[in-house]
């Protein structure tokens, strides 16, 4: 398996693409924290444009990578060599090299600039990040053969999870404003884990006294160790699923 | 040493494969024979365990091979369209594959790669190669690993005379040395000389699986066109 594995990671660096992603995260977040004075105001500018650019980088170029890989899969799996280590060689290629990729662009300013709990906890989410949308794009595109098809459903993904998720919770907030759903609202937030990670951030930031109620609510439940814990088992849920679901139909599919 | 029992797959509504049943032995030298789309490739890739069958298990040296993959060690497959990653060359295509089934007192037969003369070819990337070319590659790549069982589909499309010739040869040598040798072709005349059975297959169906003496005595013709054809028209 670590052959496999030091055969994709040398693929992956090989097009380029991850350095380039490396080389903007680097730019973008040196720049955030040169241009502020105040550091953990560059952290909040930094958030939104994490929550955004990782999680769509991370499922399309996956997603990509893993079509164009049908050769090298192929010839791999007529070799002597288990279906589940092949696509679990692929899985951690891809995490790994993305996850570093992040840790170097984005990791390393925070730490140098704002080494604060908030910094780590942004580090850390931005890291599970990158490995949930990379196991997300290996079950999208096991599950579809057709390659365009493939990376529009990606994309719908990342449009769902980053935008199409928060208008449909501002709706039902809305229509059922006069029941009390701030509860439900903690619940529905494990759904999504952009939003999830935004609320374990903006939490640690203490600008949720800008939240209204609903913050109070997410503080009280996520401010304490339980509750960290328990979004943190969440996000690695939404890790291991989709790879888990991934691994399940690739072991039987016909190539 | 490979035995195939009811083994049935469908691809959508096509049935590729219904009840097949084979036993392949060691030493025999089978070609797998039928018309375009009668599922040779399907059988070849359902023993390969690339293809997963709906119904019937198929064992080798008596072992099931669901869920296992440590059997392929023992089988060389030249696939019928050579399919590499683009962006390697063949230096390192060959170079990983020596990595990944890399064994112990192992001496890799490369005869092919120098009577190839892929070795002037290292650094092209596989982009860049010929239909004949990436033949070439596969057919060095089943034949590498000194492998029990060979299954090569279509060998010979594709290549040059003189190339075919040598894979030819080289066919007749590992047979000489005991192996079974497993051939989906439809250029008949080719194979003449070197096969000892025939299975012929049609719409997924195993027609029959005889060897050659039967089928010549069967049909009265000495040449393993003219009995095929024959056959075909009855």
């Amino acid at each position: 398996m670590r052959k496999i594995i030091k055969y994709v990671i040398a693929d992956i660096l090989r097009n380029k693409i991850v350095i380039a992603y490396t080389a903007f995260l680097l730019v973008m977040s040196l720049s955030i924290f040169a241009l502020e004075d105040n550091t953990s105001k560059g952290l909040l500018s930094l958030l939104n444009i994490i929550l955004l650019i990782v999680p769509l980088v991370s499922i399309v170029f996956s997603t990509i990578y893993i079509y164009n890989s049908s050769e090298f899969i192929e010839l791999l799996v007529s070799q002597p060599l288990k279906r589940k280590s092949i696509w679990l060689s692929l899985f951690s290629g891809l995490a790994a090299s993305l996850a570093l990729s992040f840790f170097i662009g984005a990791g390393i300013p925070i730490l140098i600039y704002q080494p604060s709990p908030t910094g780590i906890m942004m580090l850390l989410t931005g890291l599970l990040l990158s490995v949930i949308f990379v196991s997300i794009a290996l079950f999208a595109s096991v599950t579809t053969r057709d390659k365009a098809k493939g990376i529009g459903k990606v994309i719908l993904l990342w449009l769902y999870f980053s935008i199409l998720f928060d208008g449909l919770i501002l709706f039902l907030l809305f229509q059922f404003a006069d029941y009390p759903l701030e509860k439900a609202m903690v619940a529905v937030s494990a759904f999504n884990p952009i939003d999830l990670s935004r609320i374990l951030i903006l939490l640690q930031m203490d600008v949720s006294a800008l939240m209204g109620y609903t913050g109070a609510i997410f503080r009280n439940f996520f401010g304490t160790q339980i509750g960290i814990a328990l979004a943190f088992i969440v996000l690695v849920l939404w890790m291991m699923t989709p790879l888990w679901l991934s691994l399940r139909r690739f072991t039987t599919k016909d190539l | 040493m490979i035995i195939t029992s009811n083994v049935s797959k469908k691809f959508g509504k096509l049935k590729a494969l219904d009840d097949v049943s084979v036993t392949c032995n060691r030493g025999e030298c089978i070609a797998l024979i039928g018309p375009n789309g009668s599922g040779k490739t399907t059988l070849v890739k359902t023993i390969l365990g690339m293809v997963v069958p709906d119904s019937g298990f198929i064992t080798f040296n008596g072992k099931n091979i669901l869920h296992d993959w440590k059997y392929r060690k023992d089988i060389g497959y030249m696939p019928q369209i050579g399919r590499y990653p683009e962006n390697m060359t063949i230096g390192q295509v060959l170079d990983m594959m020596r990595d990944i089934r890399h064994a112990k007192n192992f001496i890799p037969d490369e005869e092919l790669i120098e009577s190839f003369g892929l070795g002037a070819l290292i650094q092209k990337r596989m982009r860049t190669l010929s239909g004949g070319t990436r033949q070439k590659v596969s057919a060095s790549l089943a034949f590498l690993f000194n492998p029990d069982v060979l299954i090569l589909d279509e060998p010979t499309a594709g290549l040059d005379p003189l190339a075919s010739g040598i894979l030819k040869e080289k066919i007749v040598a590992e047979k000489e040395k005991g192996k079974l040798i497993l051939i989906t072709s439809h250029v008949l005349s080719e194979l003449d000389d070197l096969i000892t059975q025939v299975i012929y297959m049609q719409e997924g169906k195993l027609k029959f699986h005889k060897s050659i003496e039967t089928l010549r005595s069967d049909t009265g013709e000495m040449q393993l066109t003219r009995a095929i054809a024959s056959i075909m028209t009855n």
